[in-house]
């Protein structure tokens, strides 16, 4: 089977070539023929990459351990649905798979466009074709996920051979969110190559209009998605089994996922600069291209351990070959944009800085200040080593210091920003606009200090919300008042016409009222609490509201693990309210330890025991107890984001009225004229679509 | 052209302060990672910087002292003697042989005052039959301390 799987791998590298070449060649020849089938063959890596990822799992599933790549990654006894997701467990596979979700979107891009823009899509065919290729030449030569054991004899004989079990997956992959983080940060990552290559194209085929960034616009937001999704698990795995009381730790890894994520939510924002005043064009293309050289940035520092080299311990020799790429693509980019930079003028200025477009201006320097800042604090070690011969690294009161304020000021922004108009914006409309919103924030900060709420941070930070909670739910009541009294239905009923005839507005607005919703929660850190301490039968611990009981400790090992947990009984307020049992493991294969995590969560906080080792003084246990206050609201509020994204990608519907395909304008531009006075923002626009 | 002029002023405003920020926020915690070999080269004035240190636990070393735990750290040659003194329980992985990576300041006596231990199984890795380098975890999987690290 490991030939079938690297003969294909080796074929699909072929066709990746083919779709290159051919694909160059057919935009150089106009030759319809040489073009269809470069595309064709672009099609068909997906259908071979497919055959190679399908023979790996079809050596996990049947225990092959003739494969070096299963047998580090699986064993007999390891339940079906690991030895699925033990496919990106290791490197090999992992990168397999990762070229294959890249297929797989090349797949989807080049079939659903094949009969549109044919000016557009050769370039885009070989600008994929050109990442697979990359890929493919990890998977085939550099990596390859088909090593089996064995050698040849000297005659030259292949002789294989078979260990008897697998030496296991890592415990800590042993939990189902890590079944489906991996594939969808991947699915993220990945994502970022499809409006890159339409960026691409656009640029190398000179594409008239506007076109090309919707169509980018809407992959985008499907990356994009994914990538929120995948950080957002990513946060929460490491919240519920790494055992420190945390979701996040400015670590390289969740920098690098961090990064492209936060240009492409620049992109999706300086996008609509371009579709409504063709302003920013080169801007746009640079933030699709650097989110995609940040993408590749982000996959070569999660496998080469470049930034975590100030460990020195893993290290591994694709890194040369990742830097290489990360060379060649940014001076591709950089040579496509001299090259038609005329192609990307300006229509129009800035004309106030009361605006729509000088809030997006904002917005997007201020996420660029962001991604430079853990972009820099991220590589600092391998940066200061090569100025200085020290390494040094910085830690988490860097990214505070920098991120927390420009998270606020975005926060502010987010609120402000989709209430101004485009152009200029007059005073009457910003009185009437923010006067409500402004003042209940304000009378929610006098609140919460009245009941000594006081730092600084977490004020600011209530106060927006509210702000920003409130104008979302004005657009949302201004919108459907003027529906329901034309329609003479209800609010509610008007509601949901309003977001279905707007998608991409309203459905961007949930998306913002979700992003307040994991603001809040992490505002809650501030907040947190832990305590430690050495326990032995019938002590308390004291933590906030709860007082924690110690009933018992036992040891339930298993043939695979040694265990010790305890039993602990919570008491708040001289009641029993709940019983936890955090343990402690050590694998005995592979000696590796696991916490497993006893956790209370509450809308308001999270109650977070863990068995924490013993004391090496008494040998006695340490439990250590964390109260993180609002830590459910970061999850809850990644479940709205996604649920606001899935709306602005749905299609608009039009009403019987109004017959306007797409746009914004569709609503802002018929309305009533008691709408008008409602919303006169919308009128002052001047749009371009 | 004015509203442009006022954008300007407005980004610089805000570049400076987060400048600003940042530089604080580097003060703050700047680390920086030195060999066993560098130490005994460091100029006086890097001394008393907050470093992280790497080795292998020499064998039998481990000793446990009134409110301290003292070892001694080995890297090609070099030794390193290493009192930690954090609150934490020394994570399982550290034991002899172990690799570990201490942070903290070198103390006057030239010894190494840790306040946070770090520790990883030799042997984790080297039973791999193929000789290959050790997995690299899976993306999004955090690189904190806790992940292949067991911290103390």
């Amino acid at each position: 089977m490991d030939i079938f799987g690297s003969f294909a791998l080796l074929v699909a590298l072929g066709a990746a070539v083919y779709a290159f070449g051919g694909g160059i060649a057919g935009i150089w020849t106009r030759r319809p023929l040489l073009t269809k089938t470069a595309r064709n063959a672009g099609m068909a890596v997906f259908g071979l990459v497919t055959l190679a990822v399908a023979t790996l799992e079809y050596g996990f599933f049947t225990d092959d351990f003739s494969l070096s790549y299963v047998s580090a990654h699986s064993n007999r006894a390891l339940p079906l649905y690991y030895k699925f997701s033990a496919l990106w467990a290791g490197q090999e596979g992992s990168l397999l798979f990762w070229t294959w979700l890249l297929s797989t979107y090349a797949f989807l891009a080049l079939l659903l466009n094949r009969r549109k823009h044919p000016e557009l899509m050769p370039y885009v065919g070989v600008t994929l074709a050109g990442v697979q290729i990359f890929f493919l030449t990890l998977n085939n030569f550099i990596t390859s996920p088909f090593h089996v054991f064995g050698g040849t004899d000297p005659s030259g004989a292949l002789h294989v051979a078979r260990l008897s079990d697998g030496s296991g997956l890592n415990p800590l992959l042993q939990y189902y969110e890590m079944v489906i983080h991996p594939p969808i940060l991947y699915l993220g990552y990945t994502g970022f190559t499809v409006p890159f290559a339409f960026a691409m194209a656009a640029l190398l085929g000179r594409y008239p209009g506007e076109k090309w960034i919707h169509i980018t616009r809407r992959w985008t937001m499907v990356a994009w998605c994914f990538q929120t999704v995948g950080i957002l698990l990513g946060a929460h795995w490491a919240y519920a089994v790494l055992g420190w009381g945390g979701y996040w730790a400015w670590d390289p890894v969740e920098n690098a996922a961090l990064l492209p994520w936060i240009t492409g939510t620049a992109f999706l924002h300086s996008v609509m600069m371009q579709e409504k005043r063709g302003m920013m064009k080169v801007w746009n293309v640079w933030l699709v291209f650097v989110t995609f050289l940040l993408c590749i940035l982000g996959t070569s520092l999660t496998r080469t351990g470049v930034v975590s080299s100030v460990h020195a311990f893993a290290e591994s020799s694709i890194g040369s070959w990742f830097f290489t790429f990360l060379g060649v693509v940014l001076l591709v980019c950089l040579a496509a944009w001299w090259k038609n930079r005329d192609y990307l003028r300006s229509d129009n200025q800035l004309d106030s800085l009361v605006s729509r477009e000088s809030s997006f201006l904002f917005n997007n320097l201020i996420l660029l200040a962001a991604c430079f800042a853990v972009l820099w604090g991220t590589l600092f070690p391998v940066l200061s080593e090569a100025v200085t011969g020290n390494k040094i690294s910085v830690g988490p009161p860097f990214f505070n210091r920098v991120n927390v304020p420009i998270a606020l000021f975005l926060l502010f922004l987010t609120g402000v920003g989709p209430l101004l108009a485009w152009r200029k914006t007059s005073y009457d409309a910003l009185k009437r606009n923010f006067a409500w919103p402004l003042a209940g924030g304000i009378a929610a900060g006098v609140l919460a200090f009245a009941f000594r709420f006081r730092d600084l941070y977490p004020l600011v930070c209530l106060i927006l919300s509210v702000f920003v909670t409130l104008t979302i739910l004005a657009e949302f009541y201004r919108g459907g008042r003027v529906i329901a009294s034309r329609d003479r239905t209800n609010l509610l009923t008007a509601v949901g016409e309003l977001t279905m005839r707007n998608t991409r507005r309203y459905g961007g607005y949930v998306i913002h009222f979700g992003m307040v919703l994991i603001f809040v929660g992490i505002s809650g850190s501030a907040f947190n609490q832990d305590k430690q301490k050495e326990m032995s039968v019938g002590d308390t611990l004291a933590l906030g509201p709860y007082t924690i009981l110690c009933q018992n400790f036992d040891q339930p090992s298993t043939a695979n693990y040694s265990s010790d947990r305890a039993t602990l009984e919570v008491f708040r307020d001289g009641k029993s309210q709940m019983m936890l049992y955090p343990e402690h493991r050590t694998y005995l294969a592979s000696q590796v330890s696991e916490t497993i995590v006893a956790v209370e969560s509450t809308p308001l906080r999270d109650l977070y025991v863990v068995y924490a080792g013993h004391s090496p003084e008494t040998g006695r246990p340490v439990i250590h107890a964390y109260l993180n206050p609002l830590v459910k609201w970061i999850w809850f509020g990644g479940i709205v984001v996604v649920l606001g994204t899935g709306l602005a990608m749905f299609p608009n519907r039009s009403s019987a009225l109004l017959l306007r395909p797409v746009g914004e304008k569709t609503w802002g531009e018929n309305r009533s004229p008691q709408a008008a006075t409602a919303g006169a923002p919308f009128l002052e626009r001047t749009g371009h679509d | 052209m004015k509203a442009q002029k006022k954008f300007l002023v407005g980004s610089a405003i805000i570049v400076v302060t987060l400048s600003a920020l940042a530089y604080v926020g580097y003060t703050q915690s700047k680390t920086y990672y030195h060999t066993i070999g560098e130490l005994s080269t460091l100029p006086a004035s890097e001394l008393h910087q907050r470093m992280r240190v790497s080795g292998n636990v020499r064998s039998g070393s481990i000793s446990h002292r009134d409110g301290r735990i003292d070892f001694v750290l080995e890297e090609q040659g070099q030794a390193l003697p290493v009192s930690y003194v954090g609150t934490d329980p020394l994570p399982d992985t550290f034991k002899d042989g172990a690799q570990a990576l201490v942070e903290g300041r070198l103390a006057t006596g030239g010894g190494f005052v840790a306040e946070q231990v770090q520790a990883k199984c030799a042997s984790k890795y080297e039973a791999s039959p193929t000789g290959q380098p050790p997995p690299s975890p899976a993306p999004g999987q955090s690189l904190n301390p806790s992940r292949g690290w067991s911290t103390g």
